[in-house]
């Protein structure tokens, strides 16, 4: 029983990093109706600037908050450059387009800073957390940001002008820009704000996974896993969705005889597709209707 | 978050290619094919092999174009049919003996029921979901070629090493320039049979779930059954391209089949024209030689290279090479007059 609640702990960890990166897929999809691939690979970048301010001599929160206003504003610029223009391509185009971005971004990180393993600070300490030895400080804190992101986003989505424009813009278009709202910056505003919160997401996780270009890769496969777990159109869901995940892969990878951690994903994996299967609309989705 | 439900009327995911609009007309087809006979007299045993993997790539990226093109659905799964393929047809050339000509159809068989089985799950799934499921296949399928059981058959982690067959019958021409010419018979009768596939009740029927599921149902369609047939066969033609990549690269090992090669074909896809037959050789050829390319223009730089290329190739023809082909044949047209 001891080692099935310290695997449980060790999953909320770990899951908590699924669920900030998961969070921020989510965000995006709401603003945008496409899963971005490139989300890991901006969230990386953010935390490599992050990382270059705090050796250029800015304190932690001092860089936390430049990075962020720099995300939101490449968000942006990235939207406005790159996917404006592809707004009326087939969506399989797009798609391809996130793949493009995808490989610039890493690259360019990885010529800028190369691909060395870089320590990250955090700003929790890495204490045990209450005396358990499976969760530090700073894994606590980062289940405290996750939560109160979700809390902050929550209040921004349902009392908030802003918000309920943006939720128009992305589910019924044409009747948002009737009532005047202006759709396609919404769409700019959704891309800068999930830059944003996937930076928040970088720099959380950048202290456990340490920092390099790839850093992201495996995160962004779990977080879209625990988004799609959860339900797209639920930010709360992908929270959930991310922390079940972490414990899905510790309870496996223990109780499981013969997995190593080649196959936990894999299995991870299954058991989504299993669930998807009894519910096709994620855990706390919106199944949609579809008119003929 | 509001609790009211979202009512949708939704645009399909694939735009509606007419069937004709699918292939190319025969003059063209003719050109080309001369062109493929032709090739191999004029370039070097490295540049034949290339274009021998140029084929083989464009088989697979046709799979997927029956897949998505004509059905709608969406695969990033198609990694593990082609590795599913590739081991079949290496395995029975290199533990049961058998002649490397005749372990293709195996392969391929042996991928179509896979293909069915796996569309069964897939049925409940559509969109974003059903690229997840299929993206969860993709990364499975090269730590399940590693496991420990199957070893002695795969080889494990080192692989299988493929011999690479002679030309018949004495003829005086090099392994290669045979391994071409036989790739290229392979590849004219699957595209033969998928251009009369998509003409045919089938092929109707796909590209009717295609554009509106529920109208198709509504007229009498099955569609669960058309749907994990167009799964079927999907991964069957892709069986059969990967039985010739391993008979070509003389080499099959679990990490050549990551889901960076089920990208690759995604990208393949995309760039010569979804639903448009003829282009997957050009999607194809994209992710063959741009990597190649990109490389050749920055060592370092060379991901970001490849990014912008990709980028204004989607900017200039978003709807890929079908795109061209219409302009040119809009233009020829009115040479004409």
């Amino acid at each position: 029983m001891e080692l099935f609640t310290n695997q449980i702990l060790a999953g909320i960890a770990t899951g908590a990093i699924y669920a900030c990166m998961a969070l921020a897929v989510v965000m995006i999809y709401q603003a945008i109706d496409h899963l971005n691939f490139a989300q890991g690979e901006m969230a990386m970048f953010s935390t490599f600037v992050s990382w270059q301010l705090m050796q250029w001599g800015v304190p932690y929160w001092g860089a936390f908050v430049l990075t962020l206003i720099f995300s939101f504003a490449g968000g942006i610029a990235i939207e406005r450059l790159l996917f404006k223009p592809l707004a009326k391509a087939p969506i399989l185009t797009n798609v391809a387009g996130f793949i493009a971005l995808y490989a610039i971004i890493n690259s360019v990180a990885g010529l800028i800073w190369d691909f060395t393993i870089k320590q990250y600070p955090t700003p929790f300490g890495s204490s045990p957390f209450l005396g358990s030895q499976l969760i530090s400080t700073h894994q606590a804190g980062m289940i405290g940001v996750t939560l109160l992101l979700l809390l902050a986003l929550f209040f921004f989505f349902r009392f908030t002008r802003m918000g309920l424009a943006m939720r128009a813009a992305a589910s019924l278009p044409e009747s948002a820009r009737l009532v005047g709202i202006n759709t396609s910056w919404m769409i700019a505003l959704g891309w800068g704000m999930a830059a944003a919160i996937g930076s928040i997401a970088g720099m959380m996780i950048a202290p456990v996974v340490f920092l390099e270009p790839n850093m992201m890769l495996g995160v962004l496969i779990y977080g879209f896993a625990a988004a799609v777990l959860g339900g797209l159109t639920s930010p709360f869901g992908a929270v959930v969705g991310g922390f079940l995940m972490g414990i899905f892969e510790n309870l496996v990878g223990t109780y499981i005889p013969g997995v190593g951690n080649e196959l936990k994903l894999p299995i991870a994996l299954a058991l989504i597709v299993t669930v998807l299967v009894v519910k096709p609309a994620g855990l706390f989705g919106r199944p949609i209707v579809k008119r003929v | 978050m509001s609790a009211v439900q979202e009512v949708v009327t939704e645009a399909p995911a694939i735009e509606a290619v007419p069937k004709r609009a699918m292939t190319l007309g025969y003059g063209t087809s003719l050109i080309i094919l001369g062109l493929l006979i032709l090739a191999p007299m004029f370039v070097k045993h490295f540049i034949t092999f290339q274009l021998t993997m140029l084929l083989i790539y464009g088989l697979a990226v046709l799979a997927l174009n029956i897949l998505t093109g004509g059905s709608g659905q969406f695969s990033l799964g198609q990694s593990a049919f082609y590795a599913v393929g590739a081991y079949t047809s290496a395995i029975l050339m290199e533990h049961a003996g058998m002649n490397y000509a005749l372990t293709l159809p195996i392969s391929g068989i042996i991928c179509f029921g896979f293909g069915f089985l796996f569309g069964q799950p897939a049925l409940r799934l559509s969109g974003v979901y059903l690229a997840l499921a299929t993206f969860a296949l993709a990364t499975a399928m090269p730590q399940l070629l590693k496991l420990g059981y199957f070893e002695h058959w795969t080889g494990g982690v080192q692989g299988l090493v493929v011999t690479k067959p002679d030309a018949p019958f004495g003829l005086p021409i090099s392994q290669d320039t045979w391994l071409y010419y036989f790739t290229l018979v392979v590849t004219i009768a699957i595209y033969i049979f998928s251009v009369n596939l998509l003409k045919s009740r089938s092929g109707r029927a796909f590209m009717a779930i295609r554009d509106n599921e529920i109208a198709a149902s509504a007229m009498g369609i099955d569609v669960a059954l058309y749907k994990t047939l167009a799964f079927g066969v999907s991964a069957g033609i892709t069986g059969v391209a990967g039985g010739l990549g391993a008979i070509a690269v003389q080499f099959v090992a679990p990490d050549s089949y990551t889901i960076t090669l089920a990208i690759s074909l995604f990208l393949g896809m995309v760039v010569g024209g979804v639903g448009w037959l003829p282009g997957s050789i050009v999607g194809s050829a994209f992710i063959i030689f741009v990597p190649n390319i990109a490389e050749g223009i920055s060592k370092g730089l060379s991901g970001a290279v490849f990014g912008v290329l990709l980028f204004l190739v989607i900017f200039l023809v978003p709807h890929g090479a079908r795109q061209v082909a219409i302009v040119a044949q809009q233009l020829i047209g009115k040479f004409k007059k």
